[in-house]
């Protein structure tokens, strides 16, 4: 039944002459698990989402510099951005394999897989901490000014959402470790994939937001009516 | 093999074997219910004595020596904060969350029990930690319960140094708490209702727990970001919210940051909060105002979809509270029209409950008297709110103890008197005991009375223009003796409503042990969580197997049956209907 049709339900009928007892077959722990991290997802969606503004309205501010637009600003070349962003796409990527492997009942590619998207994911942390360093060193350290204040917060709150996400994936692989069946394994696989996913988008939409230009900014203010 | 709470499989269930997995690391709902409100009511109460000593010094100033304009403002501020979140979101979402949903739903605990668990436990941190600025140099924040910066974090403030601290880490951890709790709540209304029980089968008192936990999701991550972005203004020196200024004579090390962003932040979390308070209170209401009425819930499909609009519009109101604050007078008028709009699905529901106990047969217990003084304080509020929606209005009385008086009676005593409503509805399921019907009315009497003599005078005082927040009026020309006077009239109904609230206390401790036994339904609810073959239900609730639904929870007062009501999960064909000559049989209705 659609939602309309739930909404619209007269409940002061009684079954037979309302719904029927067993309109709906019973859920699964699957599906449990799955509708709680989509409401986790958008939880982080609002938190990123909000982040966003608070940046671009920051970004209208006087004394607000982009951290890139000109020759000399440090995201001008984001050939650095672009490296960390392939390390991320890469456990993404391993963890839709270990996915379709876990699909194909193939185990010991899945764990590969898992394998490789947890050393992809740590990859891509350590850069983003070398990322950090060399920002520092350029003089654009988190105090100096609001966009390297947003930069380094952006950057560890999404990182520590893929540390959390790291945590998670333990489970399949201790399942792994204690002999469990593909069938018990491949939920969790593909709900940690869904979340990888979530966070390259997460990362890429920061990445455009970290490197635009002032003008940029103010297109983007200007749509969000700031 | 992990627990599925949506499968009919008591075999599977964590059974508690030992005191602590029992009672301390329970994971059984009923128990993190009863966890999360004992927590919640504890530190309400701390609440209430803070309350208590900044009336003392409103009402008799310059006379208790331990009260100084900074202990008054600390007061203030843990007040305000410990009641909004820490009482009132954590006892209606936390307490009665946990121990009714999966009741009320037919299942035998939430979705998650484990994170259930974890979810009172980072709570129970957070309370913790909030508690401990208490006792830590320069004492708990005095920075308001809305914690503005830049003031919040510079010299001159109270609790500058770890007060503020503290209060931005338990934020944090209690964000991380209710997402749990949160997260849990969501999935398992959406998938572990029992055959049968329609979303629109559901007791309104669920309507407004799902709705508000949805809500609560959305908007407390408004106040996490805000705490992050304050903590590294604090902590690392950035200049997220702080703008270069002068403080106390020096410059301070900040520039380009907004205050004002951070108002947008806290009320686009801080308004909806109000309502994450405010519907589980409407749908416990409901609930309450039906059973005790013999009545089904006037439009009930009128109601649920009122409660889903709140929801969605609370979301579009929240600068009706920064009208002062600079912001573009633009914007006044759109956030006042949205205000206005959202009396419209509230005065619904207030027309609902009315209509609901219109030729009802009215039994006035104790939870009913509570929840029909509901109906008065919440009216009050929310007419007074009508005024404060105005831009016009709201210039004058903003920051005046009008506003005070308004949003006292619209989410504190309002709440309030729908939570005693609901404890004392569902004590006897809770412990199988009734409580004193005499203790409760008296205490009833005293706390609704009492909080009429305490904010009807307060709206007088706002209207005269006392500003709020204030440690001491002293000899100020435009207000009269009149009102000190007023003020110390305040301060003695505050402290015998306070002191009523042992009534209370006394009552449910009391009754716990020498209560009467109660009935197995004492009040005749059609409502699931009153049909378990034990009370108080046991771990896994429902015995062998899951109750099937059949119908709402609605139905009282039908014509020809044998009781006055029909249990939801009574088939129809089992339905006891009077015959020709006055005998019981079973049979269709």
């Amino acid at each position: 039944m659609n939602l309309w049709g739930r909404l619209t339900e007269k409940p002061w009928l009684a079954a037979p002459g309302g719904v029927p007892v067993a309109a709906e077959p019973p859920a699964t722990d699957f599906a449990s698990k799955r509708i709680a991290l989509y409401f986790f997802l958008a939880v982080a969606t609002v938190f990123f989402s909000l982040l966003v503004i608070t940046f671009l309205t920051h970004s209208q501010f006087p004394g607000f510099q982009a951290l890139a637009g000109e020759p000399w600003q440090p995201f001008t070349d984001t050939t650095r951005l672009w490296f960390n962003t392939s390390l991320l796409l890469l456990s993404s990527l391993a963890m839709q394999i270990a996915l379709m492997a876990s699909r194909a009942a193939r185990p010991k590619l899945c764990l590969l897989a898992l394998v490789g998207a947890i050393f992809f994911a740590l990859q891509f942390l350590l850069a983003q901490l070398w990322l950090w360093q060399q920002l520092s060193d350029m003089g654009y350290g988190v105090r100096a000014n609001p966009s390297s204040s947003y930069f380094y917060l952006l950057t560890a709150l999404h990182g520590l959402h893929l540390v959390a996400g790291l945590v998670v994936l333990v489970k399949p692989l201790m399942g792994f470790w204690k002999g469990k069946s593909l069938d018990l394994i491949g939920g969790s696989v593909k709900l940690c994939t869904t979340y990888w996913h979530y966070l390259l988008v997460v990362w890429v939409l920061m990445f455009g937001l970290l490197a635009s230009s002032e003008e940029t900014y103010r297109t983007l203010a200007a749509l969000c009516g700031l | 093999m992990s627990y599925t709470a949506i499968a009919d499989q008591p075999v599977h269930m964590h059974d508690p074997t030992t005191f602590v997995s029992k009672y301390i690391w329970s994971q059984d709902h009923k128990v993190i219910a009863i966890q999360y409100g004992v927590t919640a009511i504890f530190v309400g109460v701390v609440a209430l004595v803070l309350s208590a000593l900044m009336r003392l010094q409103l009402g008799f100033p310059d006379t208790f020596e331990f009260i100084n304009p900074n202990t008054y403002l600390q007061f203030a501020t843990m007040h305000g904060m410990i009641m909004v979140v820490y009482l009132l979101t954590a006892l209606l979402l936390g307490g009665f969350g946990n121990y009714l949903i999966p009741l009320m739903i037919g299942a035998r605990d939430m979705a998650f029990p484990y994170l259930n668990m974890l979810s009172f436990w980072t709570y129970f941190l957070s309370v913790l930690v909030l508690l401990a600025s208490f006792f830590v140099p320069g004492g708990p924040t005095g920075a308001g319960w809305t914690l503005y910066p830049p003031q919040a974090i510079l010299p001159g403030t109270p609790g500058v140094d770890l007060g503020i601290v503290l209060m931005i880490v338990s934020l944090a951890i209690f964000i991380v708490a209710f997402t749990m709790g949160g997260l849990n709540y969501v999935t398992t209304i959406l998938q572990a209702r029992t055959a049968g029980m329609t979303l629109m089968r559901m007791p309104l008192t669920l309507w407004g727990i799902f709705i508000a936990t949805v809500m609560g999701l959305l908007a407390f991550p408004a106040l996490l970001v805000s705490a992050i972005m304050m903590a590294m203004d604090k902590l690392v020196g950035t200049s997220f919210f702080m703008p270069a200024l002068i403080s106390l004579g020096e410059a301070v090390d900040h520039s380009g940051g907004s205050p004002l962003l951070f108002q947008h932040l806290f009320w686009f979390f801080g308004h909806p909060e109000v309502y994450i308070v405010a519907l589980p209170a409407f749908g416990m209401v409901s609930d309450v105002l039906a059973t005790h009425a013999r009545k089904n819930i006037f439009g009930y499909r009128m109601m649920v979809w009122a409660i889903v609009v709140i929801g969605l519009l609370s979301f579009v109101v929240w600068a009706h509270h920064m009208y002062v604050s600079g912001m573009n007078p633009t914007f006044g008028f759109f956030f006042a029209t949205t205000t206005l709009i959202i009396a419209i699905p509230t005065a619904i529901k207030v027309y609902n409950w009315v209509l609901t106990l219109w030729q009802g047969n009215i039994k006035l217990t104790v939870p009913m008297i509570f929840a029909i003084g509901f109906i008065f304080t919440f009216i009050h509020g929310g007419l007074s709110g009508l005024f404060l929606g105005n831009v016009i209005v709201d210039v004058p009385l903003s920051d005046t103890y009008f506003v005070v008086a308004h949003f006292h009676m619209v989410m504190g005593v309002s709440p309030i008197m729908v939570l005693f409503a609901a404890i004392y509805h569902w004590y006897p399921l809770m412990t199988g005991r009734m409580f004193h019907e005499g203790l409760g009315k008296w205490h009833f009497w005293i706390t609704f009375l009492g909080a009429y003599a305490v904010f009807l005078p307060i709206h007088y005082l706002g209207i005269l223009g006392l500003p709020r927040r204030y440690f001491s009026f002293a000899d100020t020309d435009f207000i009269p003796d009149t009102a000190h006077m007023l003020n110390a009239g305040v301060t003695v109904s505050a402290i015998i409503v306070a002191l009523a609230q042992l009534l209370f206390i006394i009552n449910i401790v009391w009754s716990f042990k020498h209560g009467k036994k109660a009935d197995p339904n004492p009040w005749g609810a059609a409502s699931l969580e009153w049909q378990t073959p034990e009370q108080p239900p046991r771990h896994g609730n429902w015995g062998d197997s899951l109750p099937v639904v059949y119908r709402w929870a609605y139905a009282y007062g039908v014509p020809g049956v044998k009781q006055d009501f029909i249990p939801q999960n009574v088939p129809t064909e089992q339905v006891m209907m009077l015959d020709e000559n006055g005998a019981y049989q079973e049979q269709e209705v």
